[in-house]
């Protein structure tokens, strides 16, 4: 039933209504646990967007200086592209009962978001040495901020990630592990998007700048 | 009349809904101290929440003896009274109201009245009440700690709440800005679990529009504080970071007792914005879920089905909507382009429809009901009075040309007190009149409950009645003293005194509330399983104080909405959700004939 035709039902007219089936309550197939991941990603969406309209909200003064680009972000994105796809593959495997296969995918994905986070690490040493770097310059303390953020995201995921991997390790329940496996991927795949959606506005030059000109705010 | 049900047909085969594993405590502290029984969760924050609560009582029994009676407490200086403004607020705000309607009420009665045997994640249920209670901690120590608490106001606007000058410029504001990030990170567990179990755990038969409105109310709310906390918990970081490693998100290029500072390029408006997008919302965080418990407050004890459910969802929905659309309105005065003013006007003002279809729903509830004056009634009749008051005073401050003369007046304070103190905490009351007999077993005195209704209702009027007469003569808030301020008449001041002695006497009152709960809990008469012959599920468990798994060996089975009061034919006035239509017991003809010789 469409939220909408939900709320349309007069209750008090169908006082009796057949309740034969235990879903009869409109409530969902999906786990509880699939649920919860979908309602905090839209918590962790909404810390992002308000992140990137402070963001632009600030670059529309007249005083703003970008800060200098840092090639290495390329890198990374790569690599976290590369532990979405290796999340994919595990996920893909899993479901066809390829054990071996989603081990493999479920290490490669670890071992590539750790590669992300200690180039993001790189990546603020990289920014700490050079000329232009100045604490109260918004740009770069914005940068550092909202990666900072992501940055905990990850690590956070790598901690359910750390979980999943304990629990393939010998005999273990395939349905659990599965959800575990799919909670894990939409999760990932998730912080790739707010990371492409950060990294091309925020960090590869001036492209929220250009979007703001678009709009007519700057 | 003989009709009751409208399908006759109904049946529900005897299968469950998949059984959740209970933990099963074994020690005493499993059960009490790290329980994951969502109705213990429910009390541990209770007490927490008016324990600190109780704290920020006083802070504004001393704010007032301040303002009543000037340069007479010398224990009282400008940095105090600063202290005691800014904490009463915070923790009136965040550490009572929020976390009582959602913490408190929502995990003691989501999983009772959906009909779940608990929250879907208990463990992580558990972990968000301590964390919540060390949120509340750093926000004691902040009393503790050199410079005191903060005393930027409530709002804690930059630059001012982190120069020294501010008291609590240094330890203060820090702590209370790392107390904020955990009270989020806390609330935003228990808000997950609360969506969760409101969407996923219901029982069979209940569907989303046979909720009581009770759930609805506690549902969105969370909704709302899961979509708005996060601008809090970013703008905290921020002046975290702007205050200890130097970053300029707030801070502009500033002059400071003499010295230029190192800052430079902030933006103090953005504060504002990000803080204002969380506080606009924060209201309807607290008003929901009283709108929420109101409305199944007087439906029980007017013997009446709510009127217009579907329009009080609606109003619900479109009201959570919207709430995100108004934040502006708390900033006319910050220099905004007027035509932004314009349009948060505007969205202030289109609030004003939902929420007066609430009101108007509340009183033809009451129309024609067969209204108990229990003290549960009482205290929702004094919240749609106090209510109604709050919220004309809203269509004032929501339009820019008078809300900006009255700006940073008493009026303010008048106003927000009706609508956001006075209203939900009436609430509050009625609901723990309500369902105290549930949660021990045994009903709430009432002869002390009705003085403690009067007490209250009568003494916040005498307080905030005069405090709108002086906003409009311009007395301003914040200030620790006006002194001889030649617009500022002597009638004012004893205006003042009088205000104080009212806020003392309401406090004083709370204490037989507080003796009540003690002395009912022991000596209370015994309440049976439902003592106020309500429909709803909590009334119909097996044991009374639940016990963990709530509904015994099988859940309820729901038949019908929450609102079966009064229906034409039936014997009882009321028909709990969980009664099959073919179990309704009729009256006999004899008895109907009797009492209505014409039919």
């Amino acid at each position: 039933m469409s939220v909408f035709h939900e709320l349309m039902v007069k209750p008090w007219v169908t006082a009796g209504g057949p309740v034969a089936n235990p879903r009869d309550g409109g409530t969902s197939s999906w786990t509880a646990k699939k649920i919860a991941l979908r309602v905090f990603l839209a918590v962790v969406a909404v810390l992002f967007t308000l992140l990137v309209i402070a963001y632009g909200g600030r670059m529309a003064y007249e005083d703003w200086r970008p800060a200098p680009q840092i090639r290495l972000l390329w890198a990374n994105t790569f690599a976290l592209i590369l532990s979405s796809v290796a999340l994919q593959w595990a996920q893909y495997s899993v479901r066809r009962g390829h054990m071996d296969a989603m081990r493999i995918g479920l290490l490669a994905a670890g071992a590539f978001t750790v590669v992300f986070l200690f180039g993001q690490i790189l990546a603020w040493r990289q920014l700490s040495t050079m000329a232009y770097f100045e604490l109260t310059n918004p740009a770069i303390a914005f940068f550092y901020l909202i990666t900072g953020l992501h940055g905990l995201h990850m690590l956070g995921g790598l901690v359910a990630w750390g979980n999943t991997v304990t629990k393939v390790r010998g005999d273990f329940d395939a349905a659990k592990i599965t959800q575990s496996v799919e909670l894990c991927t939409t999760y990932w795949h998730f912080l790739l998007l707010v990371w492409l959606v950060l990294f091309g506005l925020l960090f590869t030059g001036n492209n929220l700048d250009i979007l703001l000109k678009l709009c007519g705010i700057r | 009349m003989e009709y009751v049900a409208h399908d006759e047909t109904a049946f529900a085969p005897p299968a469950e809904v998949a059984e959740v594993e209970l933990y099963h405590p074994k020690t005493f502290i499993g059960k009490y101290i790290w329980s994951q029984d969502a109705k213990v969760i429910a009390i541990q924050y209770a007490i927490t929440a008016i324990g600190i609560g109780l704290v920020a009582l006083v802070l504004s029994w001393l704010m007032r003896l301040q303002l009543g009676f000037p340069n007479t407490f010398h224990f009282i200086d400008p940095s105090n009274y600063l202290q005691f403004v800014t904490l009463h607020g915070m923790i009136m705000v965040i550490y009572l109201l929020t976390a009582l309607f959602l913490g408190g009420f929502g995990n003691y009665l989501i999983p009772l009245m959906v009909g779940a045997r608990d929250m879907v994640f208990p463990y992580v249920n558990m972990v968000s009440y301590w964390v919540y209670l060390f949120a509340v901690l750093l926000l004691i120590a902040s009393f503790f700690v050199p410079g005191g608490p903060t005393g930027a106001g409530w709002t804690l606007y930059p630059p001012q709440a982190i120069l020294r000058g501010t008291p609590g410029a240094t330890w203060g504001i820090i702590l209370m800005l790392v107390s904020l990030a955990f009270f989020i990170i806390g609330f935003t567990m228990g808000g997950l679990n609360y969506v969760v179990t409101v969407l996923q755990a219901r029982t069979r038969g209940m569907t989303m529009m046979r909720l009581p409105l009770t759930i609805w109310g506690i549902f969105m709310a969370t909704v709302l504080a899961l979509l708005a906390f996060p601008a809090l918990f970013v703008s905290a970081i921020m002046m975290i970071l702007d205050l200890t490693l130097g970053t300029s998100f707030f801070m502009p290029a500033i002059v400071s007792m003499g010295q230029q500072r190192d800052y430079a390029g902030g933006n103090p408006l953005l504060f504002q914005h990000l803080f204002w997008f969380f506080g606009h919302p924060e209201v309807y965080i607290v008003a929901l879920p009283a709108f929420g418990i109101v409305s199944d407050l007087l439906s029980v004890h007017a013997r009446k089905n709510i009127f217009g459910y579907r329009m009080m969802v609606w109003a619900i929905l479109a009201i959570g909507g919207l709430s995100f659309l108004v934040w502006a309105h708390h900033m006319y005065v910050s220099g905004m382009n007027p035509y932004f003013g314009f349009f948060f006007a505007t969205t202030t003002l289109i609030i004003a429809i939902p929420t007066a279809i609430k009101v108007y729903n509340w009183v033809l509830t009451l129309w024609h009901g067969n209204i108990h004056l229990t003290v549960p009634m009482l205290f929702a009749i004094g919240f749609i009075f106090a209510f109604i008051h709050g919220g004309l005073t809203g269509l004032f401050l929501g339009n820019v040309t008078v809300s900006v003369p009255l700006s940073d007046s008493m009026f303010v304070v008048a106003h927000f007190h009706m609508v956001m103190a006075v209203a939900p905490i009436m609430v509050v009351f009625g609901a723990i009149y309500h369902w105290y007999p549930k949660i021990t077993g045994r009903m709430l005195d009432d002869t002390l409950g009705k003085i403690h209704f009067w007490a209250t209702f009568l003494g916040t009027y005498a307080i905030y009645l005069p405090m709108h007469y002086l906003g409009f003569l311009g007395v301003p808030r914040r200030y620790f003293a006006v002194g001889g301020t030649d617009f500022i008449p002597e009638s004012a001041h004893s205006l003042n005194a009088g205000i104080t002695i009212a806020a003392l006497f309401v406090g004083v009152f709370q204490l037989v509330f507080l003796y009540n709960l003690v002395w009912s809990y022991f000596r209370g008469k015994p309440a049976g399983s439902n003592p106020w012959k309500a429909t709803t599920l909590e009334w119909q468990t097996p044991d009374t104080p639940p016990k963990h798994g709530n509904f015994g060996p099988t859940l309820p089975v729901v038949y019908r909405w929450a609102y079966d009061y009064s229906v034409p034919g039936a014997e009882q006035d009321f028909i709990p959700q969980n009664v099959p239509p073919q179990e309704v017991v009729r009256k006999s003809a004899s008895t109907s004939a009797a009492r209505n010789p014409t039919t």
